[in-house]
């Protein structure tokens, strides 16, 4: 069982460092692009470092590296050459190159030493108190942000000198004052209390290596930079322009619940810079199949109806064939090709589609629920497929076990030596090669070392796709019922895997803090997502494939261009670590949950929050959004399933709010969303998928 | 508020803190005696940290194993990921099984290792072989409404139906909770309500049932009573088992009492003995709450006990086994609720000793 991790220790480094530098790009990028609305935060005339703008600066770094490297391999020429282009005088070059040899770690770390008395630190934090304290109210919410980061810098900062004493006595004075949701992190904090603690400890690099963000009005801004002006408070002063990255914004200031509702992440807010880019959210057109291939086949189906449904069926294709805007060109991605099944699988769906009832309000959703008995050895993870006829489960003692939920049985394909003497042109080819002697109720699939996190279905059903703790995502035929691929490349746990909707393509992402987007036909993964400052606990694809969304332990959704590789949208809000994102079908919205309880519901367009759900009592572990979209279905660990009016928060959206000016942004927070709790017996809920006829499908073990 | 949260915190931190004097155990225990103070100390504090993260990441593996209790697997694979190897031999999946003992002011906890025979495992015959995952399925709403079949939990939870009795604007909720309110007409029983004053708290809830629920009441009760002795062990199983029987137990208690009445007066033993053995079905019921019926049930119990005569022939039928069963329903009766209703034992207690005496 054993197993080591030592050899992919070369490796890990690198995916650290790789983590790091795309965070100084990302930091670099954005300081690139500084609107005249935003302000960094460094305070005129306190120190003359700090006075030339940020972007000359770090351009700055850039060169010096590029010219250190060109000075290492001995390209003299091009070194002059650039340094005269520049205008970078030798001795720039000099006091660059003594700092870099020290290790990145020590040289980040190093930000953290000062001399100052550590009895006074007790006392800039109360005076800063005292000063937000009696500041405007409508100042002394936004101000008060600030306290957090000041509170752990200054303890770090504590620790980091070898004060310990003093370093504890700050944390226990200062520590019940700092808001509920922080606990959690502070907790881990409170362990530090030694310098060589703080090396290797993943919460500590977060803070050191990246800069907290804090969004604030010009006013409040001004205020606070007033006071500090006045007070002359060196360590505060420095904590602030080191650690903190203050967007200022033209406006109104926030009010508390405003505020409330975004931060909690471990490093703060978003930037607004950061959900700038365009999304295309709208949804791929659709290929012009259905037509034709419909009429073919609804001979057989019936003679009176076919007719009726035509004219049903006209309006919404039209609506499907007209561009919308704001989908991605089909081509912007590569997809793979349509075959015969697939069309034949996309008329089934549009068959059923035709059928399904409406749900809303007045007429909720039936509940099927299907439990699974005797699993002794704890289910992890549970799935369903898209056509709702299969139900994987994962466990933690490494088995995948596939369920058939419709009347067909799960049959596998047959020997070779009989497959041979089968007719290749016939039509009902796929039929013959199957294996009615194999027919049973369920599979099960072998090949994992540890608890299956999570499995995925391919959108054809034939393959299954698996992630598990012992680090390896396995692709499994559910024609065959056997392992064919083995990708490895995360070398932690991997915590979540999905397939995209359009096939070919997956996603997977773990402990490593990375998400990975991979195609089945390469060893290697397409694209490696790293931002993210912990376990990236959930993928999910937009409905479009050209997106991803990760959710994550550092309490930060972030949405990914899978052509690109550029992170877009930063959504920050929850205040724990996130477990389950949706998409709503038409690919406008998206819902997420996890150990907070809250569900929330954002716009992808703008990046914006549209509303919070409240009502669950335990880590939510599955979202689903009906198939018109207008009912999201939750579930959890507290047993129970809850039905949310997303139809309504949709009425009652305010479409005034600008994101530029984060105060005039509100969240729904209305109770009335809540349209049902229906609770299990004893059984937490780990799926809820709707089927094409909005028939709510539920899962879970049953614990007793 | 604050200052409660902060004290207890501190509590916390100095709880989880090993201490230098374990560390000097554990160190002796693998054979490096003499560890000084200075050290001890300081390796307990690092071994407290190191502990602290391990603790940390193993939480992330119960958190995505979707459970709500760490295991000893969680903690092993949390030292797998900080390349450390695991500790064998605590695969146990429910709990640690700690020993603890004290002893000259100390407290200690220990694993006991018990000796096993080699040879007596290997002659045993195997254990069963657990059984298979299954699959099963079942409506747990219909439209927005449960059904109430044992699958689903109960409308009411006894908690529930407990605090009705004190506020009925729960009784309402519970009652609409499930579904939207039906049109009703009101068709509540005045005549089983005997008090006016209980008849008007009554009518703030509404008393109907559904067709299904009509049906399985008849059922029972016919079943209850009938000469079918199969059908009816099986109709006093499932009032002893099933949930959701709240709504009908105003009903079912009617019934009992007022058969009960007919009985004693007809002297029919054989029925007096059916309709106590409803009572205990219902008494059995974990999930129905019962104080609201005592007022019903215990006299038709108490009638049982005491009645001069209960059956035709008292030197032929063994009426004594009715007296005994129904003493001991009295009795459980009594220890379920003496602590509500202190009056019950007392009062009863009078009518028991009264009839006695009068005999």
């Amino acid at each position: 069982m054993y197993r080591n991790y030592t050899e992919y220790n070369f490796t890990c480094v690198y995916i650290y460092g790789c983590s790091e530098s795309t965070v100084f790009q990302n930091m670099a990028s954005n300081t690139q692009n500084v609107t005249p609305g935003t302000a960094s935060v460094g305070i005129p005339g306190m120190s003359g470092l700090h006075d030339t703008p940020k972007a000359d600066f770090s351009d700055k770094q850039t060169l010096l590296a590029v010219l250190q490297f060109l000075k290492k391999n001995n390209l003299k020429e091009t070194e002059n050459l650039l340094k005269r282009e520049a205008g970078i005088k030798d001795d720039d070059v000099k006091p660059q190159s003594v700092t870099s040899t020290e290790s990145d770690v020590s040289h980040a770390l190093a930000a953290y030493k000062s001399s100052d008395d550590p009895s006074l630190y007790g006392d800039y934090y109360t005076d800063l108190k005292a000063f937000i304290e009696s500041c405007l109210d409508v100042h002394k919410v936004e101000l008060s942000t600030i306290l957090y980061p000041v509170f752990v810098h200054m303890y770090l900062e504590l620790v980091y000198n070898e004060h310990e004493k003093y370093a504890q006595s700050f944390f226990i004075k200062f520590h019940g004052d700092q808001e509920g949701y922080y606990q959690e992190d502070l907790k881990q904090l409170s362990t530090v209390t030694k310098k060589e603690h703080m090396k290797g400890n993943q919460l500590m690099e977060n803070f050191k290596a990246s800069k907290f963000t804090i969004k604030m009005s010009r006013d409040s801004y001004n205020h606070l930079k007033r006071h500090l002006q006045e007070k002359e408070m060196k360590p505060l002063l420095n904590i602030i322009q080191e650690h903190l990255f203050i967007d200022v914004f033209d406006g109104v200031p926030r009010n508390k619940q405003q505020i409330q509702s975004t931060s909690g992440a471990i490093l703060g807010e978003s930037e607004r810079e950061a959900n700038k880019a365009k999304v295309y959210y709208g949804l791929l057109k659709e290929p012009d199949i259905n037509i034709p291939m419909e009429e073919e086949d609804e001979p057989p189906e019936g003679d009176d109806k076919p007719k009726k449904k035509k004219v049903k069926k006209d309006p919404l294709l039209m609506k499907k064939s007209k561009n919308d805007p704001n989908a991605p060109a089909i081509t912007r991605i590569p997809l793979p090709e349509l075959k015969d099944q697939d069309k034949m699988e996309k008329i089934n769906a549009f068959r059923e589609a035709m059928k399904r009832v409406k749900v809303g309000k007045d007429n909720l959703p039936s509940i099927c629920f299907y439990t699974l008995t005797n699993s002794f050895q704890g289910v992890t993870c549970i799935e369903v497929t898209e056509d709702s006829s299969l139900l994987s489960a994962g466990f933690a003692d490494s088995s995948i076990r596939v369920f058939t939920v419709s009347p067909n049985k799960l049959r596998g394909m047959k020997p070779p030596n009989e497959l041979e003497i089968i007719d290749k042109e016939a039509d009902d080819v796929l039929e013959r090669m199957m294996d009615d002697r194999t027919s049973t109720d369920y599979k099960l699939l072998l090949g994992h070392s540890g608890p299956v996190y999570a499995t995925s279905f391919s959108p054809d059903r034939r393959y299954l796709i698996s992630a598990s703790e012992d680090g390896t995502i396995r692709l499994w035929s559910l024609l065959l019922w056997s392992n064919l691929v083995c990708y490895k490349g995360h070398n932690f746990p991997v915590w979540d895997v999905k397939f995209s909707p359009h096939g070919h393509y997956f996603a997977s992402c773990g402990h490593d803090r990375t998400a990975r987007l991979w195609s089945m036909d390469h060893p290697q993964p397409l694209r490696v997502y790293s931002g993210h400052l912990s376990d990236v606990d959930t993928v999910q694809f937009h409905p479009n494939s050209n997106y991803l969304a990760t959710g994550s332990t550092d309490r930060v959704i972030r949405i990914w261009d899978n052509l690109t590789g550029g992170c877009v949208r930063i959504l920050t809000g929850h205040k724990g670590t996130v477990h389950v994102l949706s998409f709503s079908p038409d690919g406008r919205f998206l819902a997420s949950s996890g150990a907070d309880t809250n569900i929330f519901l954002w716009d992808i367009a703008t990046g914006n929050l549209m509303a919070c759900m409240k009502g669950h009592t335990e880590t939510v572990y599955c979202l689903c959004f009906c198939r018109d979209g207008g009912v999201l279905a939750s579930g959890g660990i507290d047993n129970s399933i809850r039905l949310w009016n997303i139809q309504k928060v949709l009425q009652d959206h305010d479409t005034e709010s600008d994101a530029n000016i984060p105060s005039t942004v509100n969240v729904n927070e209305n109770p009335n969303l809540s349209l049902g709790v229906f609770p299990t017996k004893a059984t937490p809920v780990l799926s809820v998928h709707f089927t094409r006829r909005n028939l709510l499908l539920a899962s879970g073990p049953l614990q007793l | 508020m604050a200052d409660k949260e902060h004290k207890e915190h501190k509590e916390q931190k100095i709880g989880s803190h090993l201490s230098g004097e374990s560390v000097r155990v554990i160190s002796e225990s693998i054979g490096i005696v003499g560890l000084p103070d200075d050290a001890a100390g300081h390796l307990a504090e690092d071994c407290t940290y190191r502990l602290k993260q391990l603790i940390q990441e193993s939480v992330k593996f119960m958190q995505h194993g979707k459970r709500r209790k760490l295991s000893t697997a969680d903690f092993d694979n949390a030292l797998r990921l900080k390349n450390i190897e695991p500790v064998y031999g605590f695969k146990d999946k429910d709990f640690i099984p700690f020993r603890y003992a004290s002893g000259g002011g100390r407290e200690l906890h220990f694993n006991e290792e018990k000796e096993f025979d080699l040879q007596e495992i290997i002659n045993s015959s195997l254990p069963k072989i657990p059984l298979e995952v299954s699959l099963r399925a079942h409506w747990l709403s219909i439209e927005g409404i449960q059904p109430s079949i044992p699958e689903n939990p109960p409308p009411a939870t006894k908690d529930q139906q407990k605090s009705e009795i004190l506020d009925t604007a729960v009784k309402t909720a519970i009652d609409k909770a499930p579904k939207v309110k039906p049109q009703t007409d009101n068709v509540k029983s005045k005549h089983r309500h005997k008090t006016a004053d209980l008849a008007k708290i009554k009518e703030l809830s509404t008393h109907e049932l559904s067709v299904e629920q009509q049906l399985y009441y008849k059922e029972i009760t016919e079943a209850c009573v009938g000469p079918d002795e199969g059908r009816r062990s099986e109709a006093l199983q499932s009032l002893a088992s099933d949930p959701g029987l709240h709504q009908m137990l105003p009903r079912f208690s009617t019934f009992i009492s007022e058969g009960v009445k007919i009985n004693v007066v007809q002297n029919n033993l054989a029925l007096l003995i059916y309709l106590m053995r409803m009572v205990k079905s219902l008494m059995d019921n974990q999930t129905l709450y019962l104080e609201k019926y005592l007022h019903e049930l215990v006299p038709a119990v108490c009638t049982c006990i005491v009645s001069k005569q209960l059956c035709m022939r008292p030197d032929v039928d063994n009426h004594w086994a009715l007296r005994d069963f129904a003493a001991r329903l009295m009795a459980q009766i009594c220890k379920n609720f003496s602590t509500n209703y202190q009056q019950y034992s007392g009062s009863d207690n009078k009518d028991v000793q009264s009839s006695i005496t009068s005999r």
